[in-house]
């Protein structure tokens, strides 16, 4: 089974609790349709699960095909380092098919942010560096395409379907379960 | 699963056309490491596509020095139409005619199916396999083992020169 070699730390971007049982780690591209398709089943699965489960997102833009991956990308870093992360990386999926310069320059703006400075840190790439972590950690960890998943450290090899989703991860949480009981 | 040549044995040579005008040989690669990526076929329909991957990845390849050929069974101008298409900055060879010769060699190719296998094969400087994988044809095999590869490639040649090193000093 492939393994996650990058552990979730502090650079990373998550949602909930840090000592669920459960976290998920996705690499995404924010230009792949099919990265857009897993976007409200991901956020379904975490109402589903609540406290339960962690969700990570790491960059995995594919350039060569998807031009707008990279500066959408580091326009939700940008929106990171204003604590906006999450509200941007919603929106840009939310808006994927017209996704360009223009439309991250405007997200920013309903996000109180200044269109400008977005426009200047993806013009001197600020953010590419961790854009570029996220992508090589993705690669030493197997990633061979978007999205992918790691359910606690192993890379998910199923479909990424509500139902499908749920099952891989309630199987987790048993076993998590089961894991504690031996350790307590 | 075929079973295709493994780690130690002589990389077979090859001529295969890498544009329609344009021919490349394998050992006009030697003295350098060559990742030799045989795959099922060209315009396969997810973003997730091994030749894209790779594609993203040449900077790191590159690091090691490493030249990367894509191979299939496709002719020339399929081959240069998806490189456009995808724009890939990397060869893509024709092993059209006759058709899986080279792969064949490698025990890389399906018979039954008339393709390649997803195998891959990293060569060092001297033309021999110095790792090879074969993954299941509907899984794109990532990049993952290719880079583990090359690295320790990269660290058994500098053990090698320093044993080389201290003997000559000695």
């Amino acid at each position: 089974m492939t393994k996650l070699k990058v552990p979730v730390g502090p650079a990373d971007h998550a949602l909930g609790d840090e000592h669920a049982t459960v976290t998920l780690v996705e690499y995404g591209d924010y230009e792949c349709p099919h990265c857009g398709h897993a976007h409200p089943v991901v956020k379904a699965v975490r109402k589903h699960f609540g406290k339960q489960l962690r969700f990570v997102y790491r960059h995995f833009p594919l350039t060569q095909v998807h031009p707008m991956a990279e500066p959408a990308a580091e326009a939700a870093e940008f929106a990171g380092a204003h604590d906006l992360f999450w509200e941007m990386h919603d929106a840009i999926f939310e808006n994927q098919e017209s996704l360009d310069l223009e439309l991250l320059a405007e997200l920013a703006q309903d996000l109180g942010l200044s269109s400008e400075e977005l426009l200047g840190a993806l013009e001197r790439h600020d953010y590419l560096p961790k854009v570029k972590d996220d992508f090589m950690g993705g690669v030493r960890s197997g990633v061979n395409g978007t999205p992918t998943f790691f359910i606690n450290g192993y890379r998910y090899e199923g479909l990424y379907e509500f139902e499908d989703l749920v099952e891989a991860i309630e199987a987790e949480l048993v076993s998590g379960k089961t894991e504690h009981r031996r350790a307590g | 699963m075929s079973s295709i040549l493994a780690a130690g044995t002589q990389a077979p040579d090859f001529t295969l056309s890498v544009t329609p005008d344009q021919k490349l040989s394998l050992r006009d690669l030697r003295g350098q490491p060559v990742v030799l990526a045989f795959y099922p076929a060209d315009w396969s329909p997810v973003c997730g596509d091994q030749m894209t991957l790779y594609n993203e990845i040449l900077p790191e390849f590159q690091k090691y020095k490493a030249e990367v050929l894509g191979i299939s069974v496709d002719g020339a101008w399929c081959h240069s139409a998806f490189a456009k298409h995808q724009h890939l900055h990397f060869p893509l060879l024709a092993d059209f005619e006759p058709k899986g010769a080279v792969a064949k060699t490698y025990g890389a190719y399906r018979e039954k199916d008339g393709f390649c296998e997803r195998a891959l094969f990293v060569i060092d400087e001297n033309g021999v396999i110095f790792w090879s994988y074969c993954s299941p044809v509907a899984v794109n095999p990532g990049a993952d083992g290719i880079l583990e590869a090359l690295e320790n490639m990269k660290g058994k040649r500098q053990r090698h020169d320093e044993v080389e090193s201290t003997r000559r000093a000695s």
